[in-house]
C-alpha cells in the first residue's frame, strides 16, 4: 500500500483499515516518517514509542486478516499528552519530579483507545503539570509551532496540538483545565474539544485541577473530534465524577446542520482581542447565520471574573494534587538530614518556577485566615458564572467567542510577565468554571498567515449543539477554499 | 465500684520552674468533685470498619497481612489515581448512626492536607462540616446519655515503623518502614459532647460503644489491634464557672489506660490550678510505661490543614428508601438486650450477672429457658457461671437448664448440688437433671441434721474455729469447706455459712 495517509481524516483511516483496504503498519510508517523529518524542530514528544507502535499496527492487522473488527479506530496513530498514564511506559507531565516513573496501570481513556484498534505513536510535551499556556513551562524544553516555530504552539497540550498540527499523529489527547486543549487548538490550526466536565473519564489522568480537568481529543477534523469523543467518553466507575448517563453518538449529530440553531453574540465579553481574531470571529457569525442559524445577542456578567476565580480554584487544588510528590515513593527524590528537609529540597529540584508559583498561590489560599477572602469567594464567583451561562443558554444554544485573543506568539514574548500569559486564557477559563463544553474551529489565518481558531461553547452536555455548530464552520472553509 | 490508685504516687505535674509539685492524693474514678473541681472529658474514637474492601479502592481491608500487599494504585495515591466511595462502608457508617440515635443528613467529604510518609496522597478524605450522622447519644447501662456530636467516615492512614535511635519516634530514628495496607481503610470517627464526668463513666462510654459497635457488625472494635482508637479531651472547672481549657490525650490503648490517663491528666490540671499556673491547649501523648501524659505538641504548633471539599468525589445523599432498609436490618441493641432481661428477671439492667451474659451474646438463651419453664433468675446466675466458653447459642438444651432450676426452686437440691450436676451436663452438652441429681444422691439435707453436722465440724476443726470466733473471717472458708466434705456434697453452702455466723454470735 501506498496510499498516502497525511490527506485521510481519522474516520477515513479506520474505515480503510477495518476493511482490509489500508494496512495499520504502512499508516503508521508513513507518520513515523513525518516525525523523524520533523520532530527534531517541533518537539512534539517527550517520548515517541515506534517499537510498540509497530508491533500494535501489525497486530491490528493480523485481526483484521483473520477476520476480527478491530474496533471504530482500527489503525488510527494518536497522540498521548503525557499526564495520562500508561503502562509501564514512563509518563512525566514534563516534570522533573516524576524522574523515573512508570504508572502500573493505562488511564481510562488509554485503555478505551486501546480496545478500539488506535496505535498510540507517542507521549506528548506539555506545561508542567499542565500549567501554562505556551509549552515553555515544560521541563524538558518547548515544543515549536508547526506553522512557524519560533512561535509557541499554546498550552498546555502544546505537544498533542503540535503532533496533529505536523502529522505525527492522525488525532492526539490533551486535557484542558482553562483552556489547554482550546488555545493551543486555535494556535496550531486544528480542532480541539474539551466536554462536558464528567464526558471523559479522568481515572489515570494526573490531575492538576480535579474540579476543571477534562480530556478531549486534537483532530484534523469536526468528525474526527466526534468519532474519538465517541469512543472515550461515557461513564466509568473508576471516576466517581463521571457522567453516569449514557450519551447520544456525536458521529450521528454531525449531520444534522445549523437551521434554526440559535448562536449566541456575548454582548459583555471582555476585550483585548486582536483585530485579526475579531474579524474571524465575525466570519464565523456571518457563515453561521449563512448556514440558516439565528444570531442573538445575550449577557454574561460574571464572564470577566473567570480569570480571578480560576487563579485561586485551580491553584488552590493544584497545592493538594501535587502535595504527594513527596520523594517517599517513587520519582525524584533528594536526600536530606531528616524527612522534612527531604520534602522540601525534593520538591525544590523538581517542580518548575510556574508550579511552585502555583502551589505556594493555593496554599496561600486555602490558608486558615485567608480561605473566605480568597478561596470561598471565588467559589462563589464560579456559581455566578455557571449561573449566568445557564440564562444565556435559555436564550441560545451555543455561544460563539474568539479561543484566544491572539494568534501564536514567539518564545519567550510573556516569559516575564505570569499575568500576560494567564490572559491567554481569559476566554476559555469560564468555561471549565462552569463545567459547559467548549471548542475550537480553525475558521481561517489571521497576522502572519498563523491560523485563528474560533470557540464554540454550549451548556451541559450540548456537545450535539456545538458539534453541529463545529461542523458548519468546517464546511464554510472548506467552500470558501 | 473498684479504684484505680495505681498511679496516685506519681501524680505530679511539671512546674514552670522544674520543680515537682506532688499531690496531695489520688484521683479516683467515680468521684463528680475533686477538691472541687469539676471533670469535663469529650471523646473522640476511631473504628476500622469490617468491610472487605477499602473506603475508596477494591484493596483488601484486612488485618495481619503481609506489609503493603493489600495495595492498589488509589491506596498509594498514585498520580491519576481516583477514590470511589464503598457502599458497604456507608451503610456499616448508617448503622451505627442509628445505633447512637443520631440523624443521617446528606454529606460531603473534604480533604484534610499535611504532609506524612505514612499518608501516600499528603491528605486523608475526612468528612468534615457535611458529616453523615450527627446529633445522637450512648445511654450508659445505669442510663446516663452521653451526646454524640458527630459520626463521620474518613480514610485511615498507612502504618509508620521508625527503626534506630529513636525509641520508636520519627525525630532521631535511623529510617523508617511503612506498611500501605492499612492506607484507605474506612474509619468512622465518632465524637461524644464533653459530657463525661469521670473517668469511669469514659470506661463506661467505650465498652459500651465497643458492645454496640460488635453487636451491629460494624466493626471487631479491638483496641489491642487498633481496630478502635481513642482520644481524650479533658480540663476541669468550678462548677458555675466556664470549662477550662483542655487538653487532648492520645496513645491511649485500652479501656484500663484510658482511665488511668484521664486520672493522671485530671490531677496534672488541678495541681497546676491550685500552683496558679495555666493549663495550656495542647495535644499530649499518654506514656503506658510511666502512667504519665506529656507534651506532644502545642496549639500553636498545630498543622493548618487548609481543608477544602474533595473534588474526586460527588456529595453523598442516601435516600430514604436506603436509610429505611438499613435501619430494618438492625439487631437489637445491648441496651435493649440488657432492658429485656431486666424486666425478665427483675434484676438492675447494669447488674454484672446481666451485663455479662448480655456481652456474651446469651440472654437469648437464658429467656429461652424462661420459656421452656425454668427460673429465669437460676438460668441467668448459671449461665453467667457456667457457660463462659458456650457462646451465644450454647449446645445445653435449654429445657435441661429449666429442669435443673426448677430442682432447685423446689429445694429438691441445694446451689452447690446444682452446680455440679450442671457441670456434668455442660460436661455432655445436656442430659436431665434430676436423674443426674438421683444418680449422685442428690438431696438436701434437713436443717436438723445439717446443724449437728456443723457442730461436729466445729469440734474437728477448732483451731479454724477459735480463728473465725477471734474475728478472721478468712477462717470461714475452712469450715465451710469442711462441712461440704462430711456432707459429700449434699449440705446447701448458703445454710452452713448461716448457722455459722449465728454460731459465733451465740
Amino acid at each position: 500500500m501506498s496510499t498516502p495517509t497525511n490527506a485521510l481524516t481519522a474516520v477515513q483511516i479506520a474505515a480503510g483499515v477495518r476493511s482490509g483496504q489500508l494496512k495499520a503498519v504502512d499508516v503508521l510508517e508513513q507518520h513515523l516518517a513525518r516525525i523523524d523529518t520533523r520532530e527534531g524542530e517541533i518537539h512534539a514528544f517527550n517520548l515517541v514509542l515506534a517499537d510498540q507502535a509497530r508491533a500494535a499496527a501489525a497486530a491490528i492487522d493480523a485481526a483484521v486478516a483473520a477476520g476480527n473488527d478491530p474496533g471504530p479506530l482500527a489503525g488510527v496513530p494518536v497522540a498521548l499528552k503525557d499526564n495520562m498514564c500508561t503502562h509501564g511506559v514512563p509518563t512525566t507531565c514534563s516534570s522533573k519530579i516524576l524522574d523515573g516513573w512508570k504508572p502500573p496501570y493505562d488511564a481510562t481513556v488509554v485503555s478505551r483507545l486501546n480496545a478500539a484498534g488506535a496505535v498510540t505513536v507517542g507521549k506528548t510535551n506539555l506545561d508542567e503539570f499542565a500549567m501554562g499556556s505556551s509549552t515553555e513551562n515544560s521541563a524538558f524544553g518547548p515544543t515549536r509551532n508547526p506553522h512557524d516555530i519560533t512561535r509557541v504552539p499554546g498550552g498546555s497540550s502544546g505537544g498533542s496540538a503540535a503532533a496533529v498540527a505536523a502529522g505525527f499523529a492522525s488525532v492526539s489527547l490533551g486535557s484542558d483545565t482553562g483552556g489547554s486543549i482550546r488555545q493551543p487548538a486555535a494556535l496550531c490550526g486544528v480542532v480541539g474539544v474539551k466536554p462536558t466536565y464528567g464526558y471523559v473519564s479522568r481515572y489515570g489522568l494526573v490531575a492538576f485541577a480535579s474540579s476543571l480537568d477534562q480530556i478531549g481529543p486534537f483532530t484534523n477534523t469536526v468528525q474526527d473530534s466526534a468519532l474519538l469523543l465517541d469512543v472515550i467518553g461515557g461513564h466509568d466507575p473508576m471516576d466517581s465524577t463521571s457522567i453516569p448517563a449514557a450519551q447520544p453518538s456525536l458521529m450521528a449529530a454531525l449531520d444534522q446542520g445549523v437551521e434554526g440553531l440559535r448562536v449566541g453574540r456575548i454582548t459583555d465579553l471582555p476585550e483585548g482581542a486582536d483585530p485579526d481574531v475579531v474579524e474571524r470571529l465575525e466570519a464565523a457569525f456571518d457563515a453561521l447565520r449563512a448556514a440558516g442559524a439565528t444570531i442573538v445577542d445575550v449577557q454574561v456578567p460574571a464572564f470577566s471574573y473567570g480569570l480571578t476565580a480560576y487563579y485561586l480554584i485551580a491553584p488552590a487544588e493544584a497545592s493538594s494534587n501535587l502535595a504527594r510528590y513527596d520523594g517517599v515513593r517513587y520519582g525524584l527524590r533528594v536526600n536530606a538530614a531528616d524527612t522534612n528537609a527531604m520534602y522540601g529540597v525534593t520538591r525544590a529540584a523538581g517542580f518548575g518556577e510556574e508550579v511552585k508559583r502555583r502551589i505556594m498561590l493555593g496554599t496561600y489560599a486555602l490558608s486558615a485566615g485567608y480561605y473566605d477572602a480568597y478561596y470561598g469567594k471565588a467559589l462563589k464567583v464560579r456559581r455566578m458564572i455557571a449561573d449566568d451561562f445557564d440564562r444565556a443558554y435559555q436564550q441560545a444554544d451555543v455561544l460563539l467567542t474568539p479561543t484566544s485573543p491572539t494568534v501564536a506568539f514567539p518564545f519567550g514574548a510573556k516569559g516575564d510577565n505570569p499575568f500576560a500569559m494567564y490572559l491567554c486564557d481569559v476566554y476559555t477559563i469560564p468555561t471549565n468554571l462552569a463545567g459547559h463544553p467548549g471548542m475550537s474551529v480553525p475558521f481561517g489565518t489571521g497576522a502572519g498567515g498563523l491560523p485563528v481558531g474560533v470557540q464554540i461553547l454550549a451548556g451541559t452536555l450540548g456537545e450535539p449543539q456545538m458539534f453541529r455548530a463545529g461542523a458548519a464552520l468546517e464546511r464554510a472553509m472548506g467552500a470558501a477554499k | 465500684m473498684s479504684q484505680d490508685t495505681s498511679n496516685s504516687q506519681a501524680a505530679v505535674s511539671q512546674g514552670t520552674t522544674g520543680s515537682m509539685i506532688y499531690s496531695a492524693g489520688p484521683v479516683t474514678g467515680n468521684e463528680i468533685l475533686i477538691d472541687g473541681w469539676e471533670l469535663i472529658v469529650g471523646l473522640e474514637v476511631h473504628v476500622e470498619l469490617a468491610t472487605l474492601t477499602k473506603l475508596f479502592s477494591a484493596s483488601a481491608n484486612r488485618f495481619g497481612d503481609e506489609p503493603n500487599t493489600n495495595i492498589d494504585p488509589v491506596t498509594l495515591g498514585l498520580p491519576g489515581a481516583l477514590p470511589v466511595l464503598n457502599r458497604h462502608a456507608v451503610e456499616l457508617a448508617m448503622r451505627i448512626g442509628l445505633a447512637l440515635n443520631c440523624t443521617i443528613q446528606p454529606s460531603t467529604f473534604h480533604r484534610k492536607n499535611y504532609f506524612y510518609p505514612d499518608m501516600p496522597k499528603a491528605y486523608q478524605i475526612s468528612q468534615y462540616d457535611q458529616p453523615i450522622n450527627i446529633d445522637g447519644f450512648l445511654a450508659l447501662p445505669g442510663g446516663k446519655r452521653i451526646g454524640v456530636e458527630r459520626a463521620h467516615l474518613e480514610e485511615d492512614t498507612g502504618k509508620s515503623t521508625h527503626l534506630g535511635g529513636s525509641g520508636g519516634r520519627i525525630h532521631g530514628s535511623d529510617y523508617s518502614l511503612i506498611d500501605f495496607n492499612r492506607a484507605g481503610v474506612p474509619l468512622v470517627e465518632i465524637v461524644s459532647r464533653p459530657d463525661i464526668r469521670t473517668a469511669e463513666e469514659a470506661r463506661q462510654y467505650v465498652t459500651e460503644l465497643r458492645s454496640i459497635l460488635v453487636a451491629i457488625g460494624a466493626s471487631d472494635a479491638k483496641m489491642e489491634e487498633g481496630s478502635m482508637r481513642c482520644d481524650a479531651n479533658v480540663s476541669v472547672h468550678k462548677p458555675g464557672t466556664p470549662y477550662g481549657t483542655r487538653c487532648e490525650i492520645k496513645n491511649v490503648n485500652s479501656i484500663r489506660s484510658l482511665g488511668r490517663a484521664i486520672e493522671y491528666e485530671a490531677r496534672r490540671q488541678i495541681d497546676m490550678n491550685a500552683a496558679g499556673e495555666t493549663v495550656r491547649q495542647e495535644t499530649r501523648h499518654w506514656d503506658e510505661n510511666d502512667g504519665r501524659t506529656h507534651t506532644l505538641r502545642s496549639k500553636e504548633d498545630a498543622d493548618d490543614y487548609r481543608y477544602f471539599l474533595e473534588p474526586d468525589l460527588v456529595p453523598l445523599a442516601p435516600s430514604k428508601e436506603w436509610i429505611q432498609a438499613v435501619r430494618d436490618a438492625m439487631p437489637m441493641l445491648p441496651g435493649a438486650r440488657r432492658a429485656r432481661l431486666s424486666e425478665a428477671t427483675s434484676i438492675a439492667a447494669d447488674a454484672e450477672a446481666i451485663m455479662v451474659v448480655v456481652e456474651r451474646g446469651q440472654d437469648d438463651y437464658v429467656l429461652a429457658v424462661a420459656t421452656a419453664g425454668g427460673d429465669v433468675g437460676r438460668a441467668l446466675v448459671h449461665v453467667k457461671e457456667a457457660f463462659a466458653d458456650l457462646g451465644p447459642t450454647p449446645s445445653v438444651p435449654a429445657a435441661d437448664l429449666a429442669g435443673l432450676t426448677l430442682l432447685e426452686v423446689a429445694g429438691t437440691i441445694t446451689a452447690t448440688q446444682a452446680k455440679t450436676v450442671l457441670a456434668d451436663i455442660v460436661a455432655a452438652g445436656g442430659g436431665n437433671a434430676a436423674a443426674i441429681a438421683a444418680s449422685k444422691g442428690f438431696e438436701a439435707m434437713d436443717t436438723g441434721a445439717l446443724e449437728a453436722m456443723v457442730d461436729q465440724v466445729i469440734a474437728d476443726n477448732a483451731v479454724a474455729w477459735a480463728k473465725y470466733c477471734g474475728g478472721e473471717d478468712k477462717a470461714m472458708g475452712a469450715l465451710v469447706g469442711a462441712a461440704m466434705k462430711a456432707s459429700q456434697g449434699k449440705a446447701d453452702g448458703k445454710l452452713v455459712t448461716a448457722l455459722l455466723q449465728a454460731k459465733r454470735l451465740a
